[in-house]
């Protein structure tokens, strides 16, 4: 029974850590999918945890803090389409950009606001999203294996988590059931069809934008305001990047998407767990070694084991009309 | 009076310094085909993409069915009945065929309807036009004829009366541009007024009522087809009289030059593209290898010249042979009298940032004739160029000038020059004249026979079945990564076509 736990522990934990990587992977899907590649989630992510924990320490809401990382997010997402869609820039150089100033401007701002060498004032709890209690959450946790399955890993987590799983069969949904998701995914193929098809590349592609910074901007509020009670600097870590890992590694599709975030999250879960516990044969792992996992695992996987990743056509190249 | 479908009065339209169509007056006739004449860069596209919203005139007024319109973006030409085919396909190659047709004309915000709705749409025009085509394939699955066909009925779709086909014939065979053709009569006699845009005089002549010619960007003459001739066309085209089928004496072939001996290749997919072909040329012969595009004559070239290792085969040069199969060198072959004019100038032949001379003596660089020491002289190099400059007549007589800034013809000359001058035994020509304006085909073919008078041993590779036939002294025929062929230079336009089409070979292999 003590493994038992022990797993579903291990899972819970999956869970709360694939939700900022699944929120910003989804983000890139978005982005990417249009024909705009966005090296700039991780900058993202990281303003929106600052204006999130910012705004809802200093208005003592939750979600002013929620649609204060989301209004940021999308404005940075807007400067990448400025300078990627009306003006024709280099999207990595874009994307670079946009992650240097989120980390420079989230610590120098912080300092100047709250003197606390660049984080946020500790959130109180009505400031943060709390777990939902799921009904008879409590009373079925005794009932044996579907009781802790049902209140540990279903029940009991913030809202935020129910929206990023809930934001997988959405964005499936809206990629090849809707209208819009048609002309998303034709215009990060070929924009010329789009573009002679009399719809306009740019407001298409800046809408996909908008998606992404929507997404980037709930995955930074989780971290500052469910994970984290509070903005501490550069605390997106490089999942942003993670996050790309796993777009490239679910090639661009929504439900696979889910799976490579819940796997890239259960390494991390599995590395944290693990650490200074002897495995059988090999004894003692060093702990940087398990922390070094995922990555390893990014890096082996993406060399090969996926098969051939093909990314939208479009992707990374300014629609210039042809002459 | 016939009604006219589209009147375009005084049109107007630069690019920075070049003007591209200068007072354009046309008169397109309700239910007629209208062909466009014109070289390359005479103004054609651009023309048509201004009918077609792409770009707006500076000045000038365009009146459709007598009512003056506004053309601001594709989207008003639509809702005006225009529909454009154009020269590369404007689709999304991983869609179906039903997603393709929607794109843009979507009825709802959700996909369900509108993809039912034109499905059933689809299934009356096949009905009415017979354009058959699967409306669940994906694009890249269809061959380009079918693909061009999806773009005829995304057009259809859209409610188009007026069709403008932007060279629609370039890469399909001959059977799949005598369909198309069959389709566009069709079309005509259901009253869609059609716009065909091409340079080959032959298909004006076959299947238009009216032809415009166009040359520099104006608007030179408009004809009824059936009281001109292709000789008169030529000759408005590009200004002066042009012979259209070179002049050559027979051909006196002497030993073999260049045999190539059980040659397989595979593409980076690993799909086999050429398939254990062997054949020579010899000195004083030029040898044609027709076909259409894809069927492994790229991959062949890319051997033989060295730039992609074949799988198996040799090439003997002068009877001494060089394995393809070995880590090969084009500079080896090169060095052994093996020069070779690319099919892409652009990706292969040239250095487009280059200046003219320094491209003229590309892959020739360590020459010592345009060394001094260890260094580059330049102004050896520069006076090369300026001969070359002056014996193949290539303009602008720069040599200075960016070889991106000269237009296709010359740039081809640059690399034609490049290796005549360096007096081969063996020459190998990729698409001579693809892209080159009439005047300067007619300079390039005579200068490949003249290459052969002079004993050389020539290969071409041409999907512009015209030029092999005139070019070659023998005809080869590739399908499907084989020769499935060989004939002289008599054999006819159907019996190439039919080789070209894997027709004869299959019934052979039956």
């Amino acid at each position: 029974m003590d493994m038992f736990n022990a797993i579903v522990q291990v899972l819970d934990s999956t869970i709360r850590l694939s939700v900022p990587l699944l929120l910003a992977c989804l983000a890139g899907l978005y982005s990417e999918r249009a024909g705009i590649f966005d090296i700039g989630l991780e900058g993202k992510m990281l303003v929106g945890a600052f204006a999130g924990a910012a705004a809802a320490s200093v208005f003592h809401s939750a979600y002013i803090g929620l649609g204060m990382a989301i209004l940021i997010s999308v404005a940075f997402a807007l400067v990448h389409g400025f300078a990627s869609i009306t003006h024709r820039g280099n999207q990595i150089v874009s994307g670079v950009a946009i992650n240097f100033i989120a980390a420079g401007s989230t610590i120098m701002l912080g300092q100047a606001w709250f003197q606390q060498g660049g984080r946020t004032p500790a959130l109180a709890s009505d400031e943060r999203f709390g777990a939902i209690i799921w009904p008879g959450a409590d009373a079925l946790r005794s009932v044996p294996i579907l009781g802790p399955i049902y209140s540990e890993l279903i029940s009991g987590h913030s809202v935020l988590v129910y929206v990023a799983f809930l934001a997988v069969p959405f964005t499936w949904w809206v990629l090849f059931r809707t209208r819009f998701g048609l002309r998303m995914r034709a215009v990060g193929e070929n924009p010329a069809a789009v573009d002679t098809a009399g719809i306009s590349v740019a407001w298409l592609r800046y809408r996909a934008l908008i998606c992404t910074g929507v997404l980037t901007g709930i995955a930074g509020a989780y971290l500052s305001m469910v994970q984290n009670g509070g903005f501490v600097k550069d605390m997106t870590a490089g999942k942003g990047y993670i996050a790309l890992a796993a777009l490239i590694f679910a090639k661009w599709k929504p439900v696979s998407a889910m799976f490579a975030c819940l796997l890239f999250g259960f390494l991390d879960a599995l590395s944290i767990r693990l650490q200074g516990t002897p495995l059988p044969l090999i004894g003692k792992v060093p702990v940087q070694l398990m922390q070094a996992l995922p990555y390893i695992l990014t890096v082996i996987l993406l060399a090969g084991f996926i098969g051939k990743a093909i990314p939208p056509r479009a992707g990374g190249v300014p629609y210039v009309k042809e002459r | 009076m016939a009604q006219a479908a589209i009147e375009l009065i005084g049109i107007d339209k630069s690019f920075g310094a070049v003007r591209a169509n200068r007072d354009i007056n046309l008169e397109i006739v309700r239910g007629t085909i209208h062909g466009i004449v014109g070289e390359n860069g005479a103004g054609k596209s651009t023309l048509m993409s201004i009918l077609y919203g792409f770009y707006q005139a500076d000045s000038g007024e365009i009146r459709v069915g007598g009512q003056s319109a506004s053309i601001k973006s594709p989207n008003d030409a639509i809702a005006l009945g225009i529909g454009m085919v154009h020269q590369h396909f404007m689709l999304v190659d991983n869609f179906t065929v039903l997603e393709n047709v929607i794109l843009g004309a979507e009825s709802d915000a959700l996909l369900k309807k509108s993809i039912a709705k034109a499905r059933s749409e689809l299934e009356r025009l096949e009905r009415e036009y017979g354009l058959e085509v699967d409306p669940d394939a994906i694009i890249e699955e269809l061959p380009v004829g079918l693909q061009q066909r999806v773009e005829i009925l995304k057009a259809l779709y859209r409610g188009a009366e007026i069709l403008i086909l932007d060279e629609p014939t370039g890469v399909l065979t001959p059977a799949e541009a005598n369909h198309l053709f069959r389709i566009l009569k069709q079309l005509k006699e259901q009253g869609k007024t059609i716009v065909l845009i091409t340079h080959k005089l032959r298909e004006i002549m076959a299947i238009t009522d009216t032809v415009s010619v166009m040359r520099q960007g104006t608007m030179v003459a408009t004809r009824e087809t059936r009281k001109t001739t292709v000789e008169e066309l030529a000759e408005l085209m590009v200004g002066r009289r042009v012979l259209l089928r070179v002049e050559k004496g027979e051909a006196e072939a002497g030993g073999v030059k260049l045999a190539v001996q059980n040659l397989t290749v595979k593409d980076s997919r690993g799909v086999t593209m050429v398939d254990d072909i062997s054949f020579d040329v010899r000195a004083g012969e030029i040898v044609g290898i027709a076909g259409v595009a894809g069927n492994g004559q790229s991959e062949m070239l890319e051997a033989i010249s060295g730039i992609r290792r074949a799988v198996s085969g040799s090439v003997m040069l002068d009877g001494k042979p060089i394995d393809l199969t070995g880590a090969a060198d084009p500079g080896e072959l090169r060095d052994r009298g093996l020069a070779h004019v690319p099919e892409d100038r652009h990706h292969v032949g040239l250095v487009l940032a280059f200046e003219e001379n320094e491209n003229s003596i590309l892959g020739y660089h360590d020459d010592p004739r345009y060394l001094r020491g260890p260094f580059l002289n330049i102004d050896a190099i520069r006076d090369d160029a300026r001969d070359k400059i002056a014996k193949y007549d290539i303009r602008p007589a720069d040599c200075r000038l960016k070889t991106a800034n000269f237009s296709g013809g010359n740039q081809q000359k640059i690399v034609l020059a490049r290796e005549m001058e360096q007096d081969p035994g063996v020459l190998i020509v990729g698409q001579p004249t693809r892209g080159v304006d009439v005047g300067a085909i007619e300079f390039i073919h005579k200068r490949l026979i003249a290459m052969r008078d002079q004993g050389k041993a020539v290969l071409v590779v041409s999907v512009e079945l015209d030029e092999i036939r005139s070019l070659s002294d023998r005809i080869l025929v590739m399908f499907a990564g084989r020769v499935v062929g060989e004939r002289g230079p008599e054999a006819t336009e159907g019996e190439l076509g039919l080789l070209m089409a894997g027709v004869e070979h299959q019934e052979a292999a039956e």
